[in-house]
């Protein structure tokens, strides 16, 4: 009886760890991608390169703190070195779970904070192929969430989850996530169009252990449509940098600290 | 731009802060621009004959140091106007700043900026350049710097901002050789402008409730715009062109609303030179209002609509007052803007149209901007400025002035 116990639980063993749902899974993702730390920071270069392969450089210090768990209310500060159009630009965001963004900008020519509208969040960011969700995460329940399969991605094993929206009014039909098994991270992407044909993709391409938080520092984006393409590498990566609320203010919107924005 | 981190740059802030002797780890930024620019006539030539109305090469450079809580910020123009202006310099913004955990001080040149409005200023009482904005040139040119102290204090319930101008400076107007403005006594050409002998100060207090950024605004200064009064109106021999004293007292509120952003803002001018409202080259007090609101319609495309009143306080005794045959400006003035944007080309064609309309006297403006960013270091941008309305409009006036800009800048 005791043996029959043992093999029940064993067999059940596995089934239990295996038993993650595409949503858990996109939410442990979530989690793992943009939620580690109690706050973050990187030196962030965008390259924007056109299939001609000309190419256009984005800098930007980027600032994040988490104001309660994963998956809760952010706040990104961003201060632009690049191109020189908009040096001393700063951006800031209020990320709210499950409803709009609050945005403001910085415009350093006319000495002028302006709160700008943010209900497109598929809408590019900086003339990326980011979108704006790219950066700051897209709301898991957006999206309707399964588990196709699990297979080995570069000798990483993953789960591949399918992501259909919910609502017609996404940009792409749907898409399939490679999150590592271990990492939890999204190593590849890959986003189709409303018609189901390839659209964009993206790739990992460098995961560095920072802090102890396994940490994508180069990632790249491609129109597969367009064969415009974006790589994006985080420089000098630190979290739990203890990055105090106030910082996310118009005063310091007007006035970015160096102290931060190096 | 070249970044630098030298020892001598880090003595000369060394000394800025507190005379330290020895090199100081600074971090410096010396950047800056070459630009043409060149606005040409779509409707016929100027007063004083030219037929464009701006065409000018400029360089600028731009120094920016931090030293611990020190900060120096310096931008200079050289300018060569080929419309008889000749070749000149220009201290665009030039200042220290010094930041406390609590507070921070900001003193010399520095540009402000006031209130939520779009090309629309309630609040915004600080220096402009609005020959700058009529004759085709940058944004950036709209604003003039003020030459002053901002005092900065962040209590936890709201922040404060305190402005203290020891001089006055005045908005420019545009140039009467260049553009044709309306002036009720064309003949009289013994004119001399008389500046504010005193300063002024303004004190802006801003925090966020349930949302909404709200601001309230305070300013005791003068009229930024001269009024101009003739020393005699029958048979006049001079005319002296000066700033009525204003106070201002105002407040703003924007935040997210529906899908897009809402902004609201109101303003009492209380004209202290003129409380009864009996001298007509005197602008009467005046309240304004501002009711805007912006939206993304489609993808990488802006809308933002605005509405707009001024209200004259006293026009009764302005209408009993005023002289026959000048012009009389209506009890209230409702305009309307609106601005279409929308960017291509992964953000670097911007296609852009702003248009004012007044409902009252028709006076309108229209300003469709073409800008493209050839790389990361060369802009252009070609548009147009089209005024219409009648003859003693703000842009009515202009209706002769209609110009088609280019714009060129190289960024280093």
């Amino acid at each position: 009886m005791k043996r029959w116990l043992l093999v029940a639980m064993a067999a059940l063993l596995p089934f239990t760890a295996f038993a993650l749902t595409g949503e858990e899974v996109m939410k442990k993702s979530q989690a793992a991608f943009l939620y580690p730390g109690k706050d973050f920071k990187a030196r962030v270069v965008m390259k924007l390169i056109a299939r001609d392969g000309q190419e256009r450089v984005r800098e930007m210090t980027m600032l994040r703190k988490n104001m309660g768990e994963a998956g809760g209310e952010q706040k990104y500060f961003m201060y632009f070195f690049q191109p020189a159009d908009v040096k001393d630009m700063t951006f800031m965001t209020y990320k709210y779970p499950a409803k709009d963004d609050d945005r403001w900008l910085f415009i350093p020519a006319i000495n002028m904070v302006k709160r700008i509208a943010a209900q497109d969040k598929r809408s590019s960011f900086v003339g990326s192929d980011f979108t704006y969700e790219d950066v700051s995460g897209r709301d898991i329940e957006d999206d309707g969430h399964a588990i196709e399969r699990e297979e080995k991605l570069a000798g990483t094993d993953c789960f591949v989850v399918k992501s259909t929206p919910r609502a017609a009014d996404a940009d792409f039909g749907h898409k399939l996530t490679w999150v590592g098994k271990e990492s939890f991270l999204p190593l590849k992407e890959e986003q189709y169009d409303r018609k189901g044909v390839p659209y964009k993709l993206f790739t990992a391409e460098e995961t560095r252990q920072v802090k102890g938080f396994p940490t994508v520092v180069r990632r790249v984006m491609k129109n597969l449509q367009t064969g415009h393409r974006t790589e994006v590498s985080y420089l000098r990566a630190d979290y739990d940098l203890g990055i105090e609320d106030s910082l996310f203010s118009e005063r310091f919107l007007r006035q970015a600290p160096r102290k931060w924005v190096d | 731009m070249r970044r630098l981190a030298s020892g001598l740059c880090g003595m000369a802030l060394g000394v800025l802060s507190g005379g330290v002797a020895g090199p100081v780890a600074a971090d410096v930024t010396l950047g800056g621009f070459l630009q043409q620019n060149t606005a040409f006539n779509a409707a016929g030539a100027n007063p004083d004959g030219r037929n464009h109305k701006w065409l000018e090469e400029r360089a600028q450079i731009k120094l920016d140091g931090t030293t611990g809580a020190w900060r120096l910020m310096a931008k200079g123009d050289v300018a060569h106007d080929h419309l008889g202006r000749g070749s000149r310099s220009e201290l665009r913004e030039g200042y220290v700043d010094y930041t406390e955990s609590g507070w921070d001080v900001r003193a010399g040149r520095q540009v402000l900026t006031w209130g939520v409005g779009d090309l629309v200023f309630v609040n915004d009482v600080w220096p402009k350049d609005y020959e700058a904005l009529f004759a085709g040139r940058p944004l950036e040119y709209l604003k003039r710097g003020t030459d002053a102290v901002k005092l900065g204090i962040y209590p936890a319930f709201a922040s404060f901002e305190l402005v203290l101008a020891p001089s006055f400076r005045a908005s420019r107007v545009p140039d009467a050789r260049r553009f044709h403005l309306f002036d009720p006594m064309p003949g009289l050409v013994d004119r001399r402008t008389v500046e504010p002998d005193q300063g002024e100060a303004g004190l802006r207090i801003y925090r966020d409730m349930a949302g909404y950024d709200v601001a309230l605004y305070l300013y005791r200064g003068f009229q930024r715009t001269p009024s101009m009064r003739p020393d005699r109106m029958t048979a006049p021999t001079r005319m002296t062109l000066f700033h009525p004293k204003l106070a201002g007292y105002g407040a703003s509120a924007s935040g997210r609303a529906g899908a897009g952003v809402v902004s609201l803002e109101l303003a009492y001018y209380d004209s202290r030179q003129d409380r009864s409202g009996t001298d007509f080259t005197v602008p009467n007090s005046q309240t304004r209002f501002l009711a805007g609101y912006q939206w993304q319609p489609w993808e990488e495309g802006s809308l933002g609509l605005q509405y707009y009143v001024e209200y004259m306080h006293d026009h009764g005794a302005y209408r009993a007052v005023l002289p026959a045959g000048m012009p009389v400006a209506k009890r209230r003035a409702d305009t309307f803007t609106v601005r279409a944007t929308q960017l291509f080309l992964h953000q670097t064609l911007r296609l852009s149209l702003y248009a004012a309309h007044n409902a009252g006297n028709r006076d309108r403006f229209v300003n469709p901007e073409l800008r493209y960013a050839i790389s990361d270091r060369v802009w252009v941008a070609v548009g147009a400025n089209v005024f219409g309305g009648r003859r003693t409009g703000q842009f009515g006036q202009l209706a002769r002035d209609d110009n088609v800009y280019l714009q060129t800048r190289l960024e280093f």
